[in-house]
């Protein structure tokens, strides 16, 4: 027909891009072969920058080029004059540019962009930070990139301010932008530095509120966006704790001294270093975890010798310095008494709320009030709906508990995917309460019954406690880090789920242990409790394991010591 | 020349009889499509440029349009009489040498007048531009007031040699970052645009900009700087924008004639309350940045909007709204008032009263949809006018060997008695060619072929002003603004206003079209609108440079018809094989040209793929006949007046059928 085009049929298109392909396979195989030949031989010279370029120009993800062209780069350095390294250079960047334009997320190709920059006598820092820029244009959320805008700036010393308008420009044309978030996070400490505050330091009153503002916008704009709630999140936050020593405790009886950190440290020769002076003078002990396995943990503790214990003196001093955390502590242990104390209180220290000004506390009740009203608007949104529990509790956690379980509740029906993410946060937001009403209450014995825990945490802050009643939750265990609690005498831990016992290991005081109706099966899960020296009432009633054979005779053998075992 | 045409096509379209005429689009369509397909098209075109109205008019090429109707001259060259042509079985359709389609042209000139008599547009060839402007011009004196609509303007065959357009200006089409529509798939298409083929010719005519460029904080623009920059006007007749997931742009897409142009999103949407005018959120980034929304109510807009993009999924959301207007169903939805207001006339673009919930949802919904594709507003504009997308389509139809005859009017169609099919034309030299189907525009319809055809009319002003109706950090806005009507029965006024870098205006200045359903003449339906945007240009106020509405240099008004939604039996007579085209509609999208032409087509060419894409070059077989050299043979372009030789050879560059 007239004007109209022959065309070739899908076949023979298929065909012919079959035998394309084909060609440039055989091209790139024996490209590779020859750099890896000549490699092998140390013939670096620019014929293999000549052929690593052609592979890296179709494909930019071929690390071993790269490292390749860095052997090449690094001995003709060696070799050339400074014209003619130059000359090598400008190659070498606009080749990467080039690069770039064929994947612009290429992990190799940003690296050697690194190196290159790095190695440079004067390197154009203005033009990189173009390139980000003309990068970042395209894909604002091209996290390569922004890891190498970081660098150039960091390296060009650009001022935080530059870089905190160029977030903002970003942030002004899609607010879905992590990098952006989370680069804003790491420039405004740094412009507004402030005492005492951690490398993750909390913003003055002013800029925080700026911040949030900028951040409630993205988030009534549009609520399930998640990066603007994540850096919500972390305006609201509190820098790390300092460390310290939280708890000194020593026990006569056991020829104990029992410390706990702010975190979880490892004690031994080669880490940190502990110094115990008693009475004004060091004493070398031998530190332990309390379950034995010297493995990082919260709690450590040494036997003391019976001379540091005696009862001639009106009273013996007891100080522990922690020489890398810069802390100490000391607690005193009269005559006449079992045991002395030393302990920061959590109420006092405010462990689970903010520290709050008077200010900033009207920020964040400012930030409840808009947040309460997104969520009017958007009864379903879960991140609303978490951001409105975490507030409550930075502002008051008591005042707001019987609200915050209500919206844990509406929660979890609206985000059934992470239901068991959101028991174990409510379990440990209620742990934080009880602990605190404990405290108020000033006593040691911490009733945790039907407030279906999922998960037992904080147990550090336990030191102290001789009776505990964990009955009617949804426990599964009793984990390794219930050994710390030293003081411990009474545990009832009755209708859980419980099926492992390990941290029920090396209680010095434990008398009482109570775990009917539970899950435990084996008889093997039994088997910490025999390292409870003082046990002489055991509860496993409801147990599956008191249907088996044998079990009595196996108990009796494991515990000779408990005289009351209910099976 | 004329004999050189071949006596027998399968297609004939049959371009405007007059410079004035309100055609273009769909025929361009139609011709490409049919072209595409192997059907021998011929285009025949009275003009010496492509696109009829849809055509850009530099400023002296205005004034020439003008000009014609203030001569209200009727020189038709008769040609020879057709009559005698027609044999015994045979009857005609005459056609309609005379456009009765622009109505009440009036115009104004405010900028300061300093003329020359020599001021002369650069590069222009035509003379005695200036007639129309009256001579006292500092007063808004309106000197070409056509009182009746049956005094014909424009006639066929007029020999106005109208200079090139679009003209174009290379350096800062360089500059501006343009959006190449293509399929999300395709990024790094080469940059091939129109303008390259005359880009040689232009850059001998522009003188350079870099000396006269104007700054407009010190220069007051005159009248003789306007005309002087003329040629940096590209002002359209029909003024539309394309919505970047409507129809015309999947054309241009799957067509690929999407290469032969560029556009430039609309960089913000307006809106006129309490006599101010302002920014429309309407995008997520939009609302993000709001300063003037609080919280809850950028809450609000979201969760409205979002729930628009998928309404139909939530049917209990507006079922029992469906009988009431979409403007007292905003009411009943958490919205405040002025996001009620913004939803109603800048998203959904529609009035109080005009239409029902289910409209505006799907209007809101459609507007929504194409957010995004290209930028932060849903819509795009061609650079160099709305006009070059009749000349992308004619230049593919060219690429598949379609001919086109400028300056080439056609006397009458020729029906056979018997079978009642028209089966040729008679052009004005006299001559028959024959062809089986016949494409119409239908502004070249006779009175007798349309004696029960009624028109609906559009009323359009055009103005030149000095700076933004909104001001902001960038100068290079391109925005659109809806002003809804006052009183009940009058029209809302859209009103898009043009920066320099969309190569329609000259810089430092804005071109502002408005467009209305007319229920007056177009300036007593405007001008109250212009009225409450802009300020006349006056001399007093020379230092006083706070003025806050845009001043205007010149402004003109005129009402065109809307042939559009007629249906075919209103027109008398016509044969089945004779397809009637609309002019343009005054909705802002083109989706009815395209919509048109793909139903016409359809019937030319049934079971016929519309618009295919064009074979990759490497799959074309090019065997011992050169299809190539056929091909490019068959496309150069013929005509009466052969004196713009390069136009056509860049439409029938060979080149273009291997890319």
């Amino acid at each position: 027909m007239h004007g109209r085009l022959k065309v070739k049929t899908s076949e023979e298109q298929a065909e012919a891009k079959r035998l394309e392909r084909e060609q440039k396979l055989k091209l790139y195989q024996s490209a590779t072969q020859t750099v890896f030949q000549k490699r092998q031989a140390g013939e670096l010279d620019e014929s293999v920058l000549e052929l690593t370029s052609q592979i890296l120009g179709a494909n930019p993800d071929f690390a071993t080029l790269w490292n390749c062209r860095r052997e090449v780069l690094q001995r003709l350095e060696a070799q050339k004059s400074p014209e003619e390294l130059a000359a090598l250079v400008k190659t070498e960047l606009g080749f990467l540019e080039s690069c770039l334009r064929v994947n612009p997320k290429s992990y190799g190709t940003w690296h050697h962009r690194c190196w290159l920059l790095g190695r440079l006598p004067e390197p154009n820092w203005a033009r990189e930070l173009e390139l980000c820029a003309r990068f970042l244009e395209v894909d604002e959320r091209n996290f390569h990139c922004w890891d190498y805008r970081r660098f150039v700036a960091a390296q060009a010393a650009v001022p935080p301010a530059e870089e905190l308008a160029f977030t903002d420009s970003l942030i002004t044309r899609n607010f879905s932008n992590y990098s952006s978030w989370h680069y804003r996070s790491c420039l405004l400490p740094q412009l507004h530095p402030q005492p005492d505050s951690g490398p993750q330091g909390r913003l003055p009153e002013d800029v925080l509120l700026k911040e949030l503002e900028l951040v409630q916008n993205a988030f009534f704009t549009d609520p399930n966006d998640q990066s603007a709630w994540f850096y919500h999140r972390w305006l609201l936050g509190r820098a790390d704790p300092q460390d310290a020593l939280r708890c000194l405790h020593v026990s006569r009886d056991e020829a104990c001294l029992t410390v706990s950190f702010s975190r979880p440290v490892l004690v031994g020769p080669r880490t940190e270093t502990l110094l115990l002076m008693v009475d004004e003078s060091p004493l070398a002990v031998e530190w332990r975890t309390p379950d034995g396995r010297n493995w990082p943990g919260h709690v450590w503790l040494c036997d003391l010798p019976a001379t540091s214990l005696n009862d001639q003196l009106p009273h013996h001093t007891f100080r522990v310095i922690w020489t890398a955390g810069d802390a100490q502590k000391e607690c005193v242990l009269l005559k006449g008494h079992q045991e002395g104390w030393c302990r920061d209180s959590a109420t006092d220290e405010q462990l689970f709320r903010c520290e709050l000004s008077v200010e900033k506390s009207t920020v964040l009740q400012s930030e409840l009030e808009s947040c309460k009203e997104l969520q009017e608007l958007e009864p379903e949104n879960k991140w609303c709906l978490l951001t409105i529990i975490l507030l409550m509790r930075a502002l008051d956690p008591l005042l707001y508990e019987k609200e915050t379980l209500q919206y844990f509740q509406t929660l979890k029906a609206v985000d059934p995917m992470r239901a068991a993410y959101l028991d174990d946060l409510r379990s440990k937001f209620l742990l934080e309460n009880s602990l605190l009403k404990m405290e108020y209450a000033e006593v040691r014995v911490l009733h945790l019954g039907h407030k279906d825990l999922t998960v037992l945490c904080h147990l550090e802050q336990l030191l102290l406690v001789t009776h505990l009643d964990l009955s009617h939750n949804r426990l599964r265990a009793l984990p390794p880090a219930l050994a710390a609690l030293r003081c411990l005498e009474v545990l009832q831990a009755n209708d859980n789920a419980i099926e492992s016992l390990d941290g029920v290991t090396n209680l010095p005081r434990l008398q009482e242990l109570s775990l009917c109706n539970n899950r435990l099966q084996q008889r093997m899960v039994l088997q910490p409790l025999a390292s409870c020296p003082r046990l002489v009432l055991l509860n496993l009633q409801g147990n599956p394991l008191c249907q088996a054979v044998g079990t009595s005779e196996y108990l009796a053998e494991l515990l000779p010591l408990v005289n009351s075992i209910l099976v | 020349m004329a004999d050189n045409l071949p006596s027998e096509f399968d297609v004939i379209v049959i371009g405007t009889a007059s410079v004035n005429s309100i055609t273009g689009l769909p025929e361009s369509i139609i011709a490409a499509a049919c072209s595409r397909s192997g059907q021998r098209v011929l285009h025949v075109d009275s003009r010496s440029y492509y696109g009829g109205n849809w055509a850009s008019f530099s400023f002296s090429g205005i004034l020439s349009w003008l000009k014609e109707y203030q001569e209200n001259s009727d020189i038709v060259n008769e040609g020879p009489a057709w009559q005698e042509q027609i044999l015994e079985n045979e009857e005609a359709i005459a056609l309609s040498r005379k456009d009765k389609t622009i109505q009440h042209v009036e115009v104004f000139c405010y900028a300061s007048q300093d003329l020359h008599e020599e001021v002369e547009e650069a590069g222009a060839l035509q003379k005695n531009h200036a007639s129309v402007i009256s001579e006292n011009p500092t007063e808004a004196v309106h000197s070409a007031y056509l009182p009746s609509e049956d005094e014909s303007l424009c006639i066929a065959s007029c020999e106005m040699l109208t200079e090139q357009t679009p003209s174009s200006d290379l350096e800062t089409a360089l500059e501006i970052s343009n959006v190449k529509v293509t399929g999300e798939t395709e990024k790094h298409d080469d940059k091939t645009c129109m303008k390259s083929a005359s880009e040689e010719e232009t850059s001998k005519n522009v003188p350079t900009t870099e000396g006269t460029a104007l700054q407009p904080k010190k220069t007051r623009i005159t009248y003789s700087q306007i005309i002087k920059e003329g040629r940096r006007f590209n002002i359209d007749l029909v003024s539309k924008l394309l919505y970047s997931r409507g129809l015309l742009i999947d054309l241009l897409i799957k067509s690929n004639v999407s290469r032969y142009a560029e556009f430039k999103n609309i960089t913000r949407i307006l809106a006129f309350r309490e006599g101010r005018v302002e920014q429309v959120p309407c995008s997520r980034a939009d609302v993000f940045n709001s300063k003037q929304l609080t919280m809850v109510e950028k809450r609000m807009l979201m969760k409205f909007l979002t729930f628009c993009m998928e309404y139909e999924k939530h049917p209990d959301e507006y079922k029992a709204y469906e009988e009431i207007t979409f403007s007292e169903y905003l009411k009943t939805q958490k919205l405040t008032p002025n996001l009620q207001y913004f939803v109603l006339h800048s998203i959904a673009m529609t009035s109080e009263t005009a239409s029902n919930t289910i409209d505006g949802l799907k209007a809101t919904k459609n507007f929504l949809h194409c957010l995004g594709r290209y930028g932060n507003t849903p819509f795009l504009f061609p650079l160099y006018g709305q006009g070059e997308l009749p000349q992308c389509f004619c230049r593919m139809c060219a690429v598949f060997g379609g001919i086109y005859c400028l300056r080439h009017s056609v006397q009458c169609l020729v029906v056979d008695k018997e079978s009642r099919k028209c089966k040729a034309i008679i052009d004005q030299f006299g001559q028959r060619i024959i062809s089986k189907h016949f494409l119409v525009e239908d502004s070249y319809f006779s009175e007798n072929t349309c004696s029960h055809v009624q028109y609906r009319q559009i009323s359009r002003s055009v103005l030149i002003t000095d700076r933004s109706v909104l001001k902001t950090d960038s100068d290079q806005q391109i925005s659109i603004l809806t002003v809804p009507g006052e009183e009940p029965g009058t029209f809302a006024v859209r009103v898009i206003e043009l920066c320099s870098s969309t190569m329609t205006c000259m810089k430092g200045t804005y071109l502002v079209h408005l467009t209305c359903t007319s229920s007056k003449t177009a300036r007593e339906d405007l001008e109250p609108v212009v009225q409450k945007l802009f300020t006349p240009y006056t001399e007093t106020e020379t230092e006083n440079e706070e003025v806050e509405k845009p001043r205007l240099l010149w402004a003109l008004y005129f009402n065109m018809r809307d042939s559009s939604d007629v249906s075919r039996n209103s027109y008398n007579d016509l044969p089945s094989n004779v397809y009637v085209c609309s002019g343009p509609d005054s909705g802002l999208g083109n989706d009815n040209a395209v919509k048109q032409a793909e139903t016409l087509f359809q019937l030319i060419c049934p079971n016929e793929d519309f618009c295919p894409p064009p074979p990759n070059p490497e799959d074309i077989i090019t065997d011992g006949d050169s299809l190539q050299s056929e091909a490019s043979e068959a496309s150069v372009i013929l005509e009466a007046n052969s004196e713009t030789p390069k136009e056509s050879a860049s439409l029938g560059n060979p080149e273009e059928a291997s890319q």
